[in-house]
């Protein structure tokens, strides 16, 4: 038996018990945001104290940025400037055509009485920071639930598809790159029209998988959306092949991609508005109920004769 | 000569709690700089927490080291609680190892304030190969390694407070 004697000063309860309250509390917290993904409201409300620091912290590299833009002489100025007057009247003539190429394809789609395609628009935002963990591809921007951004929204640049908004703050909002682990965009090779889905790898490539040793796919290929998520708009640049590897003791071929928007680098992008659900014709509708329900009553009636067998 | 810190026959002044949070918004301030493109910069909050941690075990705790993990998460978009869990371990690592390290001279209390430093990443490490992600490279450990050479400096700058005289006397200001 140990008689320990009453502490003389208060300390509170003993290391260990502390410890282990502790770690079951993070334990609970890391399953709990893991499996359930029930924490977002907590996640905001504490980002409201984490998200001013943060924008403090970004403000000496923006401030450097800034410095460093003051600082660009002139004549540089001048020759951007030629180069994109020169670019923009390069591609009037194709755009001016597309236009009328757009209204042209409504009118027959109207004829045909095919539904609409949705115009691409949305609103522009800024990047802010990237996240400091090494092992997620993700960006935050700086248009929020005030601006009505809702998660699953695809961001775009000048280039092409960048990411998709997984979460949303009050005033930001988080974006998951294409070349995440976790995200995966609907593609079509455009020069054969073969449509795969292509899966981020973490490293700032992505992956075609999945798609047979002797796929038609070639170096040099461009993958646009192709929209059948009914997320991205069809037809926007995702990735060009870079390395095929057919191995004849593999069944898949190994496909990398590099992303053709500026994924990495920090600039403007654009949220595109969500696209609207896809509704069902009523009829449709209607028979899937019906074939829903005579399943099953098929079933019932199955489960009744493996009863009666048994 | 005398060099270890404990046996020094320096007496330091009490610890002023609103220094201990200050250094710990500094650190999480420094934490969210755009430095992640740089290896082996270190996770200055874990530091921070194992310092004062290994100061000061009565006032910087478990319960601060949580407090600030989970900031963190909240900020680097990873899952709630992967910080938190780390700094919690390294907080109790550093408390309960407080006596024996503070006995060394400061060239060997960074060495053996290294294990902890390795074990809050090897525990984010763990959680995330456990939610699925895979590994980042072993240069995810060189910010340690940098935060254990920084120790000295850091104990430096921030006891500096601690020694100033009691009586303020104009002829020495420091």
């Amino acid at each position: 038996m140990d008689h320990q004697p009453p502490p003389f000063f208060k300390r509170g309860p003993a290391p260990l018990a502390l410890l282990s309250f502790y770690v079951a509390l993070s334990v609970a917290l890391l399953v709990v945001d893991a499996r359930l993904q029930t924490l977002e409201v907590l996640r905001q409300a504490l980002s409201m104290f984490t998200h001013p620091v943060q924008h403090l912290a970004q403000l000496p590299a923006q401030f450097l940025e800034n410095a460093g833009n003051y600082f660009v002489s002139v004549s540089r100025l001048q020759a951007e400037n030629t180069q994109l007057k020169r670019a923009r009247l390069d591609n009037v003539a194709t755009l001016l055509r597309t236009q009328h190429l757009e209204v042209e394809n409504q009118r027959l789609r109207n004829l045909l009485g095919v539904k609409e395609r949705q115009q691409a628009s949305g609103q522009l935002a800024q990047i802010l920071y990237s996240a400091r963990d090494p092992y997620s591809r993700r960006i935050v921007i700086d248009k929020g639930q005030q601006d009505k951004v809702v998660s699953g929204q695809p961001v775009i640049d000048d280039a092409g598809i960048v990411g998709q908004v997984t979460r949303v703050f009050p005033f930001v909002a988080e974006v998951t790159l294409i070349t995440d682990k976790e995200q995966a965009v609907p593609v079509q090779i455009v020069r054969t029209g073969l449509r795969s889905v292509v899966f981020g790898l973490g490293n700032g490539q992505l992956e075609l998988r999945f798609l047979p040793a002797n796929a038609d796919v070639k170096d040099g290929d461009v993958l646009v959306t192709s929209g059948l998520d009914g997320i991205f708009l069809p037809g926007f640049p995702v990735a060009r092949v870079v390395h095929i590897e057919r191995d004849t003791s593999y069944s898949f071929a190994r496909i990398f991609c590099m992303p053709l928007a500026g994924v990495e680098n920090f600039s403007e992008v654009m949220i595109l508005d969500p696209r609207p659900a896809v509704v069902l014709p009523e009829q449709l509708v209607r028979e899937a109920a019906g074939r829903e329900a005579r399943s099953q009553v098929r079933s019932g009636q199955a489960k009744k004769k493996r009863l009666r067998k048994d | 000569m005398q060099t270890s810190s404990y046996s020094s026959s320096r007496i330091l002044l009490p610890v002023r709690p609103w220094f201990i949070g200050f250094s710990l918004l500094a650190a999480l301030l420094l934490n969210f700089l755009p430095t992640t493109v740089w290896h082996g910069v270190p996770d200055w909050v874990a530091l921070l927490i194992v310092f004062w941690s290994v100061r000061e075990p009565r006032r910087v705790g478990m319960g601060l080291a949580f407090i600030f993990g989970v900031a963190m998460d909240v900020a680097d978009a990873s899952l709630l609680g992967q910080h938190a869990l780390a700094y919690v371990l390294a907080a109790y690592g550093g408390s309960s190892l407080s006596r024996r390290i503070l006995w060394f001279p400061l060239g060997l209390q960074a060495l053996q304030v290294l294990p902890l430093l390795l074990l809050v990443q090897l525990v984010q490490f763990s959680v995330r190969l456990l939610a699925g992600a895979d590994s980042p490279g072993i240069s995810y450990f060189l910010g340690p390694i940098f935060g254990t050479l920084l120790w000295p400096l850091l104990t430096f700058f921030l006891l500096l407070p601690q020694h100033q005289p009691v009586d303020r006397d104009a002829n020495r200001p420091l």
